[in-house]
């Protein structure tokens, strides 16, 4: 653009950062944001600009078009005894203001298209991670040639009690996750988007990155970070009654601190392995299984076992009967319920626990354990 | 039988089995105006939840539900209904006809509303609760995770939308084949014209709204596979399917309120409507584009980037024509003599409010943009500009501008002035702040936010309860003037109006134009 | 009754109090509560559990109806009574003309979902083209082809194997209704289907020039082979389901290629149905009550564009489901 048009744009502008920023600060003691920020991208920079351009252009016509409209009202007003004229056609009027506003709006157009052509550029990216929308959570998995994936849960940290409001709410109240997912600051970084159940959107404004999470499709989106930081953001697409209980974080580190982190995870995700090969003692399934009960089952299934969202566990014909079956209720969910299925959510470990601890807790005593093999085995079919 | 001038039957009966446009269009109003209180009831839970960070009053799932009804009440039931009986109403006066051309339909197509809204409303009390999926139910949230009620909202959908096209056959049979000897296609007051517009709209784009449901029902009930990828579908065909009906919806919300500001800005500016032919270009115009721009509500989903430049260019486009009638409406108050009774005011308001919404309309057009926008509150307060301050304000206005002569009463001028004044601050206060928070990053459809929202959303929900408690002011002075108004029996109640309805006594007869009226073939439109 | 006495235009007649709408409504809303009931008495329900649901939607079908009926014959004996003015005639046409444009809208979305299925996402699940690069990863194995005879959950391996949760599960069928599945060009019932409904709008317009011409008997003949048609073709379509049902596996839950192939074929039979059922009426307004005139007979005109408009729709069909 060139430099009058800068110092127009400013010029138009000025009044309606002003007044933002008036409002922002009568509000509260400290500014709060009132504009889009330019984030930690080059592209969430040139979104930037392009929405300062249109906010600018379109404040531009604002002015002229209000400014006439209340040049009349002030002057042309039957109290002031004017007369009115009665002209009511000029094609050649008519012409100008269709021609102008759509020369204005190529003028748009031109840096929008780049900008578009930008983001949907996905070549050349050097990692990818495959995130799944789940009700409600984010699942992160760095997708390793080697297939070394290294995958986690990333779920809400604020406690209820704070949502609630028995405590007071914390800074980043609602916006933080129990394990934040990492990349390397100044890498392009593919996102591969989906979903498990229903649509979700992986939305981060400081990454210039929203994209839907279509169950049974993969969406492409890319950032590269040019500082290191923590990023937040949220689920964008309503998903259901936690939709506004899923955050983002995302912890933008140096290169060699990302292959720290990934070193350690790398690491965590072989134990895992190693465990899968274990066998356990009812004990040890047990306070496990009571573990991983309260973290995935006890918001639906109760405390006890006594049901809820879900059916009671205590006395049900499930868990206290057939082996396989409880498995596939586990593994698979019951489709069309709330009741999920957990095969992928929970590693064979859990799910081996749980189903043990499910069996034999709330006056459930089956007595039969459940191995991870046999997890495995169930998997495989 | 037989007699010749007979005025309405007494008691419930003229209502329930009633044929006149009168009649039916005043049922239409009240209706709306019920279902404008319930869904601005919901938005005040809306607002009084969003009061403050934390969750105070309604759980989660309620809240969803909350949202999800607003919408859809607002839109199906407070809007379209209202428009629909201001064309009940007028359409037959300003053409010359005796009456809508199908009565009986036309009497059907209202009665469906208020037992189908019932049990849209009855939803919240089932198992499960109402549908929470939005008021755009995308699927699989409002099919395979949906509670049960949403079969119900289905055949809801199914029976508003065979209403709605009934109304809207009614109304191209009226206008098509109703006029008095004379009135020309072009001589017709624009608020004809926009609404035989509308209602080609109608027709065209709510039998699909119903194959989307119908497919979600057949997803629900017999195992289709429409919205599953599992079964070689895609959730993104409901929003396909729904937004071709769903953006000209929005144009149909907005066309018969253009048509109401071009009747009533002439009569204040004392000077014809600038620009006749070009405010029916435009409206065609409009109406063409709407149909080729509907996956600009859907930059995110993951379109090609051919389909991404393709609807963002036509979008960009539908500026072109409204900028048109804008621009008129502007150059038909230059140099006029303007005074500023209520309905005026209201105009004005629509006039600059939705100026500022239809901008903010086209930033969420450039796509790489909308990336940011979307689905944050800055798209809330876009479509609230457009609507409430312009369907509502519109509507506002056309009732104060011809309430006079339907009941031959004059409404309180001060309380008028003084509902405007309340509703344009309130109304700024609640959805200004809302571009900002947008900017900063809250998404919509959430009960509860992060701390660097809260003061602009308790700005916001007091903004609401002011723009809430103002329509009391409205209502009150409605009724207040029904029932002990100035009377008037003047047939021109402004001094500047022109059309055929402002030649007939005031108030209104039972029937009108029993015989024809002569159309003077000079006399311009008005 | 409101008339106009104005001799310069003709009198539109605008009736008078009419219990109709409201007892429409009654019937409509009841039927429909019925109908949601129902279904979700058949997916949510408990089988043990008696429910009145069918009574309700029988009841309220039932009223509806008999109210229709009462509608139509009111409408019908205004006319005979020559209460219609030709500008009241016009608002009919104009009425029904519409009313098929917005039929025509309702199948538009139909066709419009199989072409997004077949050009678009069929392509992408199988990880082809810019919008599914990377759909490989969920649906491993799966390839696309029209009709399609394996689902992406059969590709991967049933609905346990797939990776993304509870959508249902979906048997994919054996062999597809389209021409080159078929064994023979003669047992192919969609082709008999289009010869029987194509000859029926050709003996519908016979019966119309019948009815032109004043000749009464042959309309009524050719107006009865058009309803007879009307029913054999909606026989060959039972049979079409059934053996899709039966013998080819091709069901509802056999994925895209039976959720579209039965919903368009299905409201289009439902659609002759209905066009059947309004020439029948026709017919027996001729036959029994002699009604019809060569220069009245709008009742049957607008059945027969109803007819026709069945018609178009289904060469479609014939075209897009079952050849291409
Ligand atoms: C009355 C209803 C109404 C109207 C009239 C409009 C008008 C417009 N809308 Fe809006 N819109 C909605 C109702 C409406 N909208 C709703 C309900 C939603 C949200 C749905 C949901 O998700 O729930 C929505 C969402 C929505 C989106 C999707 C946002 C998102 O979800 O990410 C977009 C994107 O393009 C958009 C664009 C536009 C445009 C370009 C116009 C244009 O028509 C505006 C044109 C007008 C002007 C531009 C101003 C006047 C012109 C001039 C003075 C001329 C000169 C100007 C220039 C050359 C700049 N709208
Ligand atoms: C034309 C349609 C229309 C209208 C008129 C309104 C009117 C209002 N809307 Fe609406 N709104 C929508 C259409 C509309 N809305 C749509 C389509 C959505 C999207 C839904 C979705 O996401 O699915 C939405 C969403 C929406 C949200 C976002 C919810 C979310 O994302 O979670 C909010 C939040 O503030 C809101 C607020 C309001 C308010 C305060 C009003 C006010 O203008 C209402 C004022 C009216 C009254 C209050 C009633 C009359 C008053 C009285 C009888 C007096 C008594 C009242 C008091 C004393 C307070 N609306
Ligand atoms: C979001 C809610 C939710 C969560 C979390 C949940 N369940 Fe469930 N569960 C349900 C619902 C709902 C049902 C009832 C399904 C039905 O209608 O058959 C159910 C049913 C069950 C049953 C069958 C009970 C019976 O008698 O039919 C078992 C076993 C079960 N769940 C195990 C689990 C396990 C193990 C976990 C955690 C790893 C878990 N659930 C977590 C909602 C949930
Ligand atoms: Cu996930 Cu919203
Ligand atoms: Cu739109």
């Amino acid at each position: 653009m060139c430099f009058e048009a800068k110092r127009l744009l400013k010029l138009a502008l000025g009044p309606v950062l002003m007044l933002m920023s008036v409002v922002a600060l009568a509000s509260g003691g400290e500014a709060s944001q009132v504009n889009m920020s330019p984030g930690a991208t080059q592209v969430g920079e040139r979104i930037y600009d392009l929405h300062m351009i249109i906010l600018g252009i379109c404040t531009i016509i604002g002015v002229l078009v209000f400014g006439v409209m209340f040049y009349s009202i002030i002057y042309h007003r039957k109290s002031k005894g004017f007369k009115p004229a009665h002209f009511h056609e000029s094609t050649k009027v008519e012409i100008a203001w269709t021609v102008v506003p759509f020369l204005i709006l190529i003028g748009m157009a031109v840096p929008a298209t780049s900008t578009l052509l930008e983001i949907y550029d996905f070549e050349d990216a050097e990692m990818d991670i495959l995130i799944t929308g789940y009700q409600w959570k984010w699942k992160y998995e760095y997708i390793n040639e080697n297939g070394e994936n290294v995958s986690f849960f990333s779920n809400l940290r604020t406690p209820q009690s704070e949502i609630y409001n028995s405590q007071p709410k914390g800074e980043h109240y609602l916006l933080e996750v129990d394990e934040p997912v990492v990349i390397p600051v100044d890498t392009k970084v593919r996102f591969l988007v989906t979903a498990n159940d229903v649509i979700h959107s992986w939305w981060v404004p400081e990454l210039a990155v929203k994209k839907d999470a279509i169950p049974g499709f993969i969406n492409e989106a890319w950032t590269r970070a040019s500082e290191e930081g923590i990023f937040r953001g949220q689920c964008a697409e309503l998903c259901g009654k936690d939709h506004g209980f899923m955050p983002i974080v995302v912890n933008v580190v140096s290169k060699a601190e990302y292959n720290d982190w990934l070193a350690v995870k790398q690491a965590e995700a072989a134990e895992i392995k190693e465990l899968m090969a274990q066998t356990f003692t009812m004990d040890e399934l047990m306070e496990r299984g009571e573990a991983v009960y309260a973290r995935a089952c006890l918001a639906c299934h109760g405390a006890n076992g006594e049901g809820g969202v879900g059916k009671a566990i205590a006395g049900s014909p499930i868990a206290t009967g057939d082996l396989g079956t409880h498995l596939d209720v586990g593994i698979n969910g019951v489709p069309g319920t709330a009741m999920q299925a957990f095969g992928g959510q929970l590693n064979d470990v859990e799910m081996a626990a749980v189903i043990t601890y499910q069996r034999n807790a709330f006056g459930n005593n089956m007595g039969d354990t459940v191995q991870p093999i046999d997890v495995y085995n169930y998997k495989k079919g | 039988m037989g007699d010749h001038h007979h005025g309405p039957a007494k008691g419930l009966s003229r209502w329930l089995f009633t044929t006149n446009h009168k009649d039916i269009g005043t049922m239409y109003l009240w209706f709306s105006f019920a279902m404008f209180i319930l869904g601005g009831f919901f938005a005040m839970i809306i607002r009084a939840e969003l009061f403050q960070p934390g969750l105070q009053l309604v759980d989660p799932a309620f809240f969803n539900q909350m949202t999800t009804l607003h919408g859809l009440i607002m839109v199906f039931g407070a809007i379209m209904p209202s428009f629909v009986g201001l064309a009940n109403w007028m359409i037959p006066m300003m053409i010359g006809a005796p009456d809508m051309a199908l009565p009986r339909m036309n009497n059907w197509s209202f009665w469906i509303l208020p037992p189908t809204f019932l049990l849209l409303a009855s939803t919240l009390f089932m198992e499960g609760g109402a549908p929470a999926a939005g008021w755009t139910f995308y699927a699989p949230l409002s099919t395979t995770y949906a509670p049960p009620s949403v079969t119900y909202f289905i055949f809801c959908i199914h029976v508003l939308g065979l209403s709605s096209i009934m109304g809207s056959i009614n109304i191209i049979a009226t206008v098509m084949n109703m006029r008095a000897p004379g009135m020309t296609y072009m001589k017709m007051p624009l608020f004809v014209w926009t609404w035989l517009i509308t209602a080609f709209l109608l027709v065209a784009v709510m039998p699909v709204l119903a194959g989307a449901v119908t497919m979600m029902l057949m997803d629900v009930h017999f195992g289709t596979s429409f919205f599953s990828a599992a079964g070689g579908g895609d959730p993104v065909l409901f929003q396909h399917v729904f937004w071709f009906f769903g953006h000209p919806e929005v144009y149909i919300i907005i066309l018969p309120a253009f048509g109401v500001v071009s009747q009533i800005i002439p009569a204040f500016s004392r000077k014809p409507l600038f620009g006749y032919d070009s405010m029916v270009y435009a409206t065609a115009s409009i109406a063409f584009l709407s149909f080729i721009v509907w996956a600009h509500h859907m930059y995110t989903v993951g379109m090609p980037v051919a389909g991404e430049l393709f609807f963002m260019y036509a979008t960009m486009l539908i500026a072109v024509p409204t900028g048109v009638k804008v621009f008129n409406w502007i150059t038909t108050m230059w140099r006029g003599a303007l005074s500023f009774e209520t309905p005026m005011l209201f105009c004005i308001g629509f006039l600059v409010l939705f100026t500022i919404g239809g901008f903010t309309g086209l930033m969420l057009s450039i796509a790489p943009a909308d990336f940011q926008y979307h689905d944050s509150y800055f798209v809330v307060a876009h479509f609230h500009y457009v609507m409430v301050a312009g369907a509502v304000f519109s509507m506002s206005a056309a009732v104060y501008y011809w309430l006079p002569k339907w009941c031959g009463r004059m409404y309180n001028e001060t309380m008028g002035k003084t509902h405007f004044w309340i509703s344009f601050i309130g109304f700024n206060l609640t959805f200004f702040p809302q571009h900002f928070v947008g900017l900063a990053g809250m998404p919509r459809r959430i009960p509860d936010y992060a701390l660097q929202f809260a003061d602009f959303n308790m700005m916001s929900s007091i903004g609401a309860f002011i723009y809430g408690a103002s329509q009391i002011l409205f209502l009150y002075n409605v009724i207040a003037t029904i029932v002990a108004g100035k009377p008037t029996s003047e047939e021109k109640v402004w001094d500047g109006a022109e059309g055929l309805e402002w030649t007939i006594p005031t108030p209104a007869p039972y029937h009108t134009f029993e015989t024809p009226p002569k159309i003077d073939p000079a006399h311009a439109h008005s | 009754m409101t008339s106009q006495t104005s001799t310069e235009y003709a009198k539109y007649y605008v009736p008078e109090k009419s219990k109709l709408a409201v007892c429409a409504t009654i019937g409509l809303v009841l039927s429909i509560f019925g109908a949601a009931s129902i279904m979700n008495d058949m997916t949510f329900g408990d089988p043990g559990q008696e429910t009145s649901s069918w009574t309700i939607f029988l009841l309220g079908l039932f009223f509806f109806i008999a109210t229709l009926f009462n509608w139509f014959r009111i409408t019908i004996k205004e006319n005979i009574a020559g209460m219609n003015s030709a500008q009241l005639k016009k608002s009919y046409v104009l009425g029904m003309f519409w009313f098929i444009f917005s039929e025509v809208m309702f199948f538009f979305a139909f066709f419009g979902a199989l072409f997004y299925v077949r050009v678009l996402v069929g392509p992408w699940l199988a990880g082809e083209g810019e919008g599914g690069r990377m759909n490989g990863l969920l649906w491993e194995g799966f390839s696309f082809s029209w009709p399609l005879m394996q689902t992406p959950q059969e590709a991967v391996g049933g609905a346990g194997a797939q990776l993304i949760a509870n959508n249902g599960s979906f048997t994919s069928a054996n062999t597809s209704l389209s021409f080159n599945d078929a064994h023979a060009w003669w047992a192919w019932l969609p082709l008999w289907n289009t010869l029987v409904l194509l000859s029926s709008s050709f003996t519908c317009h016979l019966a119309h020039m019948g009815i032109l011409n004043g000749n009464r008997s042959k309309f009524n003949f050719w107006l009865a082979v058009t309803v007879l048609l009307g029913m054999i073709f909606l026989g060959l379509q039972y049979m079409e389901y059934h053996e899709a049902y039966v013998e080819y596996g091709l069901t509802l839950n056999a994925g895209i290629y039976g959720s579209t192939f039965f919903m368009l074929t299905g409201f289009h039979g439902f659609h002759v149905f209905m066009g059947m059922t309004m020439l029948l009426i026709q017919l027996l307004r001729s036959v029994v009550g002699k009604q019809f005139t060569a220069d009245d007979h709008f009742g049957f005109e607008a059945s027969s564009w109803y007819w026709h408009f069945v018609d178009v729709v289904w060469v479609f069909l014939f075209l897009f489901v079952y050849i291409l």
